[in-house]
């Protein structure tokens, strides 16, 4: 059996027991029902168009423009209606507009005749969606690569505690073990965002902001490369820190350095996603490149030949860390007596490999 | 076929401490070889270093001739000392996935799990989580767990110990059956006594250096010197006076004593008839504790 085999069996039995969490399926049934609320929800929430109360001679206009509009006797009959409750508005003589404590924009629109507008910029983005599609890359990978993660160091971590790892050791090369979680976190991690993205995407359409999506798709594209190396740095170091811990309780502590990794970068693409300068630094930086470079492809602001540098360097880092993060993995994984520093685990590798 | 194990100057240090010197000996097929020696003596080193768990400095461990590769060692059984298995996996399906992590394919992976689990008593409650098993049955699902490959050569670390009296039996049973099918066997254990029951060959490491290897009986020839015991009528405290006898033991009519080697008992015998009638009078086996003693001292 070569390690590729090995490597393959050991993925297929991680991602069997995970299969079978019910915290973490859960855990995506949750994620998947935000999604979901969270893209169909708020176009139907606002959705509706304002009712407004209106006399019989000024209604067309406003019928026009597709408000639902309630007939009523005079003026009077249509303030009360607003101070009732009923509508949202009222229309009455001068012409002049009613509502209780909201300017209603779209019966002032329906009202008013606006100059034409020519778009110079069309791709610019609404400064809503602005603001929310850093936040929403950086929570994915930071969510993910936090859960997954920990979920590799804490499967390490139960080898080590509950002795099997002998026995695994004996049986398969150290490097297919390594090789053999990662991947398997890499997998699930990708198919949850994939799963949470699908129902996204849908909820889209049926909330009907297909715009955004035809926005969105290339900072996607390049999304998912970058998440897929980058989670594959972070998992090797979560490893190392799992294979340096001896009980399930040391795991916090050993994988501090690790989950500061993790966050700061997730803190700083989210407060400084307007800093151009800023960006362009976090969007080399290894650790924070998988979010940052997206973005300011999403915004516009990176040439075509970044994220393909910024891609390269990442895989250089994430090799240096795979192989950085073996030997910590290999030098400690038989030192079942108490925590591992990670000077002895660097320098005496015990195992044949 | 018939392949030997074998070990050649087998050194091993961790920082500066020194815990394997020249460590060398075999472990012939067909044969269950006892490996003894006090705790920190080296006995769990070299078995990871026979398994490849742990590299040797210097030396080497040959099998059939040829220095070991990965691929024989996937043919080989191994109990570590610690030991554990998934506590959240069903018994069934880990002693299966360790049947493919040591070359089965998936078929031959059930088979031998399911004819495994029913020999070792284990059928009825393969399907449960390990964690749900009392004790003894965990020990057991840790037997299968070694064997499920069904390996050429077997390694284990003190197998025996933290097993109820049943599972020591089928431990033991399981043993020979691999022994008498031509594999090398190779346990160690501190209880001398089982040791002494079950071993046909021996190997006694003291401080990181073999002190003796060798097959049960050789040992007892060569690292004792004659011992005997004798019953008489009445007090026997005379054989303390007889030329060249060290007494070891003297209670009333009984006595055990032994002689320097290579001289002949029958003159205590005749000096004990010329006393008076003699009960009983036969050499003495040392036991193994003795020569455990005598060769670590």
């Amino acid at each position: 059996m070569n390690v590729t085999q090995a490597t393959r069996l050991v993925a297929e039995r991680e991602i069997r027991v995970k299969l079978r969490d019910r915290t973490f399926l859960f855990g995506t049934l949750f994620f998947l029902l935000i999604a979901a609320a969270g893209t169909i929800l708020p176009p139907l929430l606002s959705g509706g168009p304002d009712t407004v109360a209106v006399t019989q001679e000024a209604a067309g206009p406003l019928r026009d423009a597709g408000l639902d509009v309630r007939v009523v006797a005079d003026d009077q009959a249509a303030e009360q209606a607003v101070r009732d409750g009923d509508v949202d508005a009222a229309v009455v003589s001068g012409p002049k507009v009613l509502a209780m404590d909201e300017s209603p924009t779209d019966v002032v629109q329906a009202l008013s005749s606006s100059p034409p507008v020519q778009l110079l910029d069309p791709d610019a983005v609404d400064p809503v969606v602005a603001f929310l599609v850093p936040f929403v890359f950086a929570f994915v990978f930071f969510i993910t690569s936090q859960t997954f993660g920990l979920q590799i160091a804490q499967s390490v971590t139960e080898e080590k505690q509950t002795r099997i790892v002998e026995i695994l050791v004996a049986a398969v090369p150290v490097r297919a073990l390594l090789a053999g979680k990662v991947v398997a976190g890499a997998i699930l991690a990708f198919a949850q965002i994939a799963l949470i993205a699908v129902v996204a995407v849908l909820g889209m359409q049926i909330g009907d902001s297909g715009g955004l999506l035809s926005l969105l798709a290339p900072a996607i594209g390049w999304f998912v490369p970058f998440f897929l190396i980058g989670f594959v740095l972070l998992a090797a170091m979560w490893a190392a820190a799992g294979a340096l811990a001896n009980r399930q309780e040391d795991v916090a502590a050993v994988s501090t350095p690790v989950q500061l990794a993790v966050m700061l970068p997730f803190f700083a693409v989210i407060f400084l996603n307007d800093n151009a300068t800023a960006m362009r630094v976090l969007s080399y930086l290894p650790f924070s490149s998988p979010t940052a470079m997206p973005l300011r492809l999403f915004t516009g602001d990176a040439a075509g030949w970044e994220p393909i540098v910024s891609l390269v360097l990442l895989v250089l880092a994430a090799g240096a860390f795979v192989i950085a993060g073996a030997r910590v993995y290999e030098g400690s994984l038989l030192r079942t007596n108490g925590r591992t520093s990670l000077r002895t685990a660097w320098r005496e590798r015990e195992t044949i490999g | 076929m018939t392949r030997t194990l074998r070990l050649d100057g087998v050194d091993r240090s961790f920082g500066d401490r020194q815990v394997l010197r020249n460590v060398s000996f075999e472990v012939s097929a067909g044969r269950m070889t006892g490996f003894v020696g006090a705790n920190g003596a080296g006995k769990t080193t070299t078995m990871r270093i026979i398994l490849g768990v742990l590299a040797p400095d210097a030396g080497e461990v040959s099998w059939g001739g040829t220095t070991l590769t990965r691929q024989d060692r996937q043919r080989f059984g191994y109990m570590p000392e610690e030991r554990g298995l998934y506590p959240k996996m069903t018994t069934r399906e880990q002693v299966a996935y360790l049947g493919r992590l040591h070359g089965l394919d998936a078929a031959a992976a059930r088979r031998s799990t399911d004819a495994l689990l029913d020999r070792v008593g284990l059928g009825e409650r393969g399907d449960d989580l390990l964690e749900t098993l009392s004790l003894g049955n965990q020990q057991r699902a840790q037997i299968a767990a070694a064997l499920v490959h069904d390996p050429e050569v077997l390694v284990l670390d003190e197998p025996f110990s933290g097993l109820d009296p049943l599972a020591v039996e089928t431990v033991v049973a399981v043993l020979r059956e691999r022994a008498s099918a031509g594999a090398p066997v190779l346990f160690s254990s501190h209880q001398l006594d089982v040791v002494e029951r079950l071993c046909d060959d021996l190997v006694i490491i003291g401080d990181g250096g073999i002190r003796a290897a060798g097959s049960r009986q050789q040992l007892r020839d060569s690292y004792t010197v004659p011992r005997f015991e004798l019953v008489v009528e009445h007090d026997a405290g005379w054989v303390r006076d007889h030329p060249g006898v060290t007494v070891v033991e003297l209670d009333g009519a009984r006595v055990v004593f032994d002689l320097p080697a290579g001289t002949d008992e029958q003159p205590v015998l005749r000096a004990a008839l010329a006393r008076g009638a003699v009960r009983a009078f036969r050499p003495v086996s040392p036991s193994l504790t003795e020569i455990f003693r005598e060769v670590t001292q």
